[in-house]
């Protein structure tokens, strides 16, 4: 089953926001941002900006007729700067004009006066200055100091990861039109149509139900437009309801990456211990997230770190803690995997630096750990476990052992080139991890010709969502897909949605489609059941258009059921809602059951390292991924494959740059570097696992859309591993291994000559 | 007025020459289809076809619209894919390979890799032979190289959501199927735009063909609309990209002679360029990407002085002059080395204009070696790059180089570690005379580093750049005479 909307998007015909036609009379936004990082603003001078040439109005704070705050978890985030700016970048006025290049024009004739203050970039800087953005949060499993002082090896030591630019392809924007009696209809390229809407009734001061928010489907959200779309549907609004024109704003590139948050770099420290066994048997990692300068989707953020602090491993004695620190960046913001990758490297990096100095290799550590059924999460949760399966059955068909001995064998005879090997396993809970979100709803409307329209509030981003929900009501209705048609995620027709992240919206809006088309066809199921003289309605069932009775097809069509019952007058629509059942989480006690489920698999990474020039490529990812049982293959594939080069990016070639004041460096894509079609993986192998185990998913197909991304963290401890065949210098644990990271190290003990 | 033909259309327009085509055809004509990414060359959302007349047949390349100048579209066939759709709403081959292959997800990036592999599929299908259907090593390797070049033609489309594999396995099925009949891939009406182009050239007025030498100069435009593209937009700058005296490459017995406004691509293509450059290809597409390629050219590079330009560094190290002719219509010869004084300052007059480069062809004891590493290895601009050429006393006719010949002479140049493109005199001096040997290589690069001077920036650091240079001078070596570590070109 292909996706739905492959057919347009080939064809060039399916509508992003930049492409939907304008009303006569739109203007456009351009915002003009802080040059500095941190100061007093002082002043603002609009005069020449207004007077330029086809500008309408310029806005600043003041302008603003709701309240200047769109921060949805801790009210620290004005729309527009007054009296502070906190980051390079932070929205300081709105230029409303006749064309977009008339209102670019316009903006470079603000002038700002700020008086500068020290920027602070760095987190541990900033938990030492107590700014932490909410209180620091822990978990605790057994006791670790008791557990250390009895361990034969402790290891100490810290990570470094760096932050990762989204880069959807489509930039952030929105559209904003004034519809009757002052309300607002607002088309976004958001994940979270909802949370636009309560930001653009908060700065406008209007009540949601004046407010509609639209999303037809986004060119790459990736968790960037999250929480990180509010900004520019609130600017687009503010503007619409001061000028009573359509305002329009879709960013510039750089503006983009100069204005929005990305993957929390984290700094962290770890301590692990282990037995004779090699057993781990207690670690202890505190966590430094790097949240920028507001608070964002920061602390689930930094929750989801502490869930996954383990990883795949069954340690018996835990104890991790997390500071949100407050700095002078772009607030950082959901990136596929939420805080998951941060700690998964920590957790890998500890295993890692046991292993080399117990000379023995990563995964007899990894293997010995693995969690099994039965054992407890640091945060409780009782594990229905498949780590141990993932990977014996992803030995059984790559032969870990045979790619090892490859890599040494070649080392042994090659100069200028190492192999590195690294395997990675991963364990990734679903549902949000509050659990108020883990809910959804669905309307369905069969029409008298038997076509079928579905609207949830899951938002399409390519990762196959609606697809998937389509075929729920297909299958439902034993229809071919093309009789039904998913519509735009809107906030007239679903209210108060969780916005589509945390792997779960197939799940959750399949789930609320599977409940409503099951109630329609229920309610078929009563009119039918007199018109092909069926006993009971048991005995009937749809399948290809047809109604069957004790599994024989009748004469009964689909389309003459269906307007039959509408004749009956009998409720053609549904709008159902589901709810995640037995989850919960209490955060006084840091214990709970906060996931339907986990997904678990296991991936073996291999490179090759150019050693004389630093350079690098993938050899392989070979991954053994539970997939429950995957709904739709197509689909389920692409987003392994997807999500392991974005992993790999974040770990090799991705790297964000701020200078020392704190002004993005890496801001276009001519200086920061996404994986190119030459960049991957030659080979990418799945092999999905064999389970009969019953799951909370849609029809048993488990959530696909983050945990492939944290087999890409293999790469980095491959070419670790290659740099160490090479000289034996044990890199630090700074991810991303850029090529300057790697040829540094490669050289590291061999630099004299160079600058002599 | 600029008269082209945009897909089955055809336009004339008084927009200023300077517009980009991205906007002309999103803006002004309505046509959706090519996105917007990033507005600098770098994504391939926007990537369209131009279809050029060349001896009475149609040849496309793909280029980047947000780069390209409405200009440079003047009695050109402008594809977009609005052009390519089947009219009844079905799928050409391309269509339907990315779709049954799920090569598209998000879709944003989908249209610029349709069209970037449909402009493979017509080009190679005009060029290539019969498939080969049999299992011979022959047959296998023309269909390994067919599937390079499948996967070559999309090296400019960045895609965020599918890891590629799925795109690279269309490519590799579209490869398979060629050659057919290029009609499969475009609808009906491109069959009659070899005559609608030759009626619009005999059509159109030359009047207004650079008469004036108006500033700016614009050739492909793929550093300036970097750069300054809003002042661009606005303007009729002087575009010189499809002024065919510029565009020829001539082997003139001892030198060659390559016109100013030659592109990445021609030379790549180029015949002549090839007899002398065995790794021309190899080279070459470590220079940004295939749109990119068909739009950069040789002067643009120059005169842009960017201090890492790939072409700048690679003529350097020719010890190639240029010609630059005056407004009065003077010429004069420079050294490319004397071309750069400063940080983007150059010793040239605001009125001249480069028209041609002009090397001496390399011979059987000439040795020539290009290295660049870059962040990402292709489609990046260089952190460091480095060119050499050298002329051994030993003119063996041997298959297997000789490392220990004596160099005759010498020229290295190296990017990324000097406010200009360096041409590193003191090393090049040193190397004259010297026996090929570690000795030798380790002395060169004391005194290359000294005639360097890197500095600390978005693409690495000072030390870095340091240590990067000596390692690709080593690799130079590496390269071109130590037959026995044939391992270094297997990445």
């Amino acid at each position: 089953m292909k996706s739905i909307d492959a057919h347009s998007h080939v064809r060039g015909e399916s509508v992003y926001l930049d492409d939907i036609p304008l009303v006569q009379g739109t203007l456009f936004a351009c915002v003009f941002d802080s040059p500095i990082a941190h100061g007093k603003l002082k002043s603002v001078d609009t005069t020449e900006a207004e007077l330029s040439e086809g500008v309408f109005r310029v806005i600043t704070a003041k302008d603003i007729s709701g309240e200047n705050q769109i921060g949805g978890i801790v009210p620290d985030e004005p729309l527009l700067a007054h009296g502070e700016v906190h980051f390079a970048g932070q929205p300081i006025a709105i230029v409303l004009a006749e064309t977009e290049e008339l209102a670019k024009k316009a903006s470079r004739k603000i002038t700002v006066e700020i008086e500068e203050l020290e920027p602070v970039l760095d987190p541990r800087v900033a938990a030492a200055n107590g700014d932490l953005i909410v209180p620091a949060k822990q978990f605790v499993l057994g006791d670790t100091s008791n557990a250390f002082a009895n361990c034969e090896h402790v290891f100490e030591g810290r990570t470094e990861t760096n932050g990762q630019e989204h880069l959807y392809i489509e930039t952030q924007g929105a559209y904003a039109l004034p519809t009757e009696q002052g309300g607002l209809k607002i088309y976004s390229s958001t994940q979270g149509p909802t949370a636009v809407q309560r930001a653009v009734c908060r700065v406008t001061g209007l009540p949601m139900h004046h407010v509609e928010v639209d999303v037809q489907r986004l060119g790459g959200g990736f968790g960037g437009k999250e929480d990180q779309a509010n900004a520019w549907a609130a600017i687009c609004a503010v503007g619409a309801q001061l000028t009573k024109r359509p305002v329009k704003y879709a960013l510039h590139r750089m503006e983009d990456m100069r204005m929005t948050g990305k993957r929390h770099p984290y700094s962290s420290d770890y301590k692990i211990g282990l037995d004779k066994e090699l057993k781990i048997v207690a670690y202890e990692v505190t966590f430094y997230q790097n949240a920028g300068a507001a608070c964002d989707l920061s602390p689930p953020v930094l929750e989801r770190t502490l869930f996954h602090c383990t990883n795949s491993y069954f340690i018996p004695n835990v104890r991790a803690t997390a500071y949100c620190c407050r700095t002078n960046l772009p607030p950082n913001t959901a990136f596929r995997g939420f805080g998951g990758p941060q700690a998964m490297f920590v957790i890998e990096s500890a295993i890692a630096h046991a292993a080399e100095k117990l000379g023995v290799s990563s995964s007899e550590i990894q293997r010995k750990n693995l969690i099994g059924d039965g054992d407890e999460f640091p945060y409780g949760q009782i594990a229905e476990s498949d780590a141990i399966t993932s990977w014996m059955q992803g030995d059984a068909e790559y032969d870990f052992a045979a790619l090892a001995k490859e890599a040494d064998e070649f080392n042994s005879t090659s100069k200028y080139f190492r192999k590195g090997v690294a395997i990675m396993p991963v364990c990734f809970g679903i549902s949000f991890t509050k659990t108020p979100m883990n809910q959804a709803r669905s309307l369905v409307h069969v029409y008298t010709d038997g076509s079928v329209a579905v609207s949830t509030g899951a938002v399409e981003m390519g990762q196959g969502v609606n697809t998937k929900i389509a075929q729920v009501a297909a299958k439902v209705f034993g229809l071919s897909i093309e009789k039904v048609r998913l519509h735009t995620a809107n906030t007239l027709r679903i209210a108060n949605t969780s916005p589509t992240a945390a792997s779960a919206a197939a799940d959750l809006n399949g789930k609320a489609t599977q409940i409503a088309c099951e109630q329609i066809r229920d309610r078929l199921f009563e009119v039918a059941k007199p018109l092909v003289e069926a006993e009971t309605v048991d005995s009937l069932s749809l399948e290809n258009g047809f109604i069957y009775r004790d599994g024989e097809r009748t004469s009964l069509d689909w389309q003459t059921l269906v307007m039959d019952a509408h004749l009956q007058r009998v409720n053609l629509s549904e709008h159902a809602h589901y709810t995640t059942p037995g989850i919960n989480f209490d955060w006084g006690t840091a214990k709970g059951h906060p996931f339907a489920y986990h997904v678990y698999g296991t991936a073996i990474v291999g490179v090759t390292v150019d050693c004389l020039r630093g350079r690098y490529a993938v050899d392989y990812v070979k991954c053994c991924h539970d997939f429950g049982s995957s709904m739709n293959t197509a689909v389920d594939h692409g987003q392994i494959e997807g999500g392991i080069v974005q992993g790999i990016g974040w770990m090799t070639m991705e790297e964000v740059v701020y200078d020392e004041k704190g002004r993005l460096r890496s801001n276009a894509l001519s200086t920061y570097k996404v994986p190119d079609i030459y960049s991957v993986p030659k080979d990418i192998e799945i092999l999905p696992l064999e389970t009969s185990r019953e799951n909370l998913a849609i029809f048993n197909s488990k959530a696909v859309g983050e945990p492939p991304l944290m087999y890409g963290i293999g790469a980095f401890f491959a070419v670790r591993n290659a740099i160490n065949a090479f000289n034996h210098t044990s890199p630090e644990f700074i991810a991303p291994f850029t090529p300057e990271r790697v040829l540094m190290n490669l050289f590291r003990n061999d630099n004299r000559d160079v600058v002599g | 007025m600029l008269q082209f033909i945009l897909n089955d259309q055809d336009i004339s327009t008084d927009l200023p020459g300077g517009m980009t085509l991205l906007d002309f055809v999103r803006y002004r004509q309505n046509l959706k289809g090519t996105k917007i990414g990033c507005r600098e060359g770098d994504c391939g959302a926007c990537t369209i076809m131009i279809g050029e007349l060349v001896e009475d047949e149609m040849r496309y390349r793909t280029m980047t619209s947000c780069l390209m100048p409405l200009a440079n579209a003047a009695g050109m066939h402008i594809v977009t894919i609005e052009g390519i759709n089947p009219t009844d709403g079905s799928l050409t081959p391309v269509q339907k390979a990315m779709v049954d292959e799920s090569g598209t997800q998000c879709g944003f990036c989908t249209v610029g890799f349709v069209l970037s592999l449909t402009n493979f599929c017509i080009e190679a299908s005009r060029n290539a032979n019969p498939a080969p259907q049999g299992h011979s090593e022959a047959e296998q390797s023309v269909m390994k190289r067919a599937k390079e070049s499948a996967v070559s033609s999309i090296d400019g489309n960045i895609c965020r959501c599918t890891g590629y594999k799925s795109i690279e396995r269309a490519a590799c099925r579209l490869s398979e199927q060629l050659p057919v009949n290029s009609e499969q891939f475009v609808p009906e009406y491109f069959s009659k735009i070899v005559s609608r182009l030759q009626a619009l050239r005999n059509a159109a007025t030359q009047a207004e063909t650079r008469a004036v030498a108006s500033v700016p100069v614009v050739s492909g435009g793929t550093d300036v609309y970097v750069q300054r593209p809003e002042e661009l937009a606005e303007i009729d700058a002087n575009h010189l990209f499809y002024d065919d005296e510029l565009r020829e490459i001539r082997d003139l017995g001892d030198t060659i002679e390559i016109g100013a406004s030659v592109t990445v691509s021609d030379l790549i293509e180029s015949p002549v360029m090839n007899a002398v450059f065995p790794d021309l290809y190899k080279h070459l597409k470590l220079v940004s990407s295939t749109p990119i390629r068909n739009m950069a050219t040789l002067a643009g590079n120059f005169v842009n002085a960017s201090p890492i330009g790939d072409m700048t560094i690679w003529f350097l190290a020719l010890d190639a002059e240029i010609i630059l002719r005056a407004r009065s219509g003077s010429d004069r010869i420079l050294a490319l080395k004397d071309l750069y004084l400063g940080y983007k300052h150059l010793a040239k007059q605001s009125d001249e204009i480069i028209t041609a480069i002009r090397f001496r062809k390399p011979g059987a004891d000439s040795y020539f070696n290009f290295e660049k590493v870059s962040k990402r290895t292709y489609l990046d601009i260089a952190t460091v790059n480095t060119a050499i050429s050298l002329k051994l006393a030993d003119e063996t006719e041997s298959e297997i180089r000789n490392p220990n010949s004596e160099i005759v002479e010498a020229h290295v140049s190296a990017g990324g570690v000097a406010p200009i493109p360096l041409y590193l005199k003191e090393t090049s001096a040193f190397l004259s005379g010297k026996q090929i040997d570690a000795e030798t290589i380790a002395a060169a690069n004391e005194i290359m580093q000294a005639e360097i001077s890197p500095i600390s920036d978005v693409r690495g650091t000072a030390d870095y750049k340091r240590l990067l240079l000596r390692q690709l001078f080593r690799a130079h070596f590496v390269e071109l005479f130590a037959t026995e570590f044939t391992d270094i070109t297997e990445s």
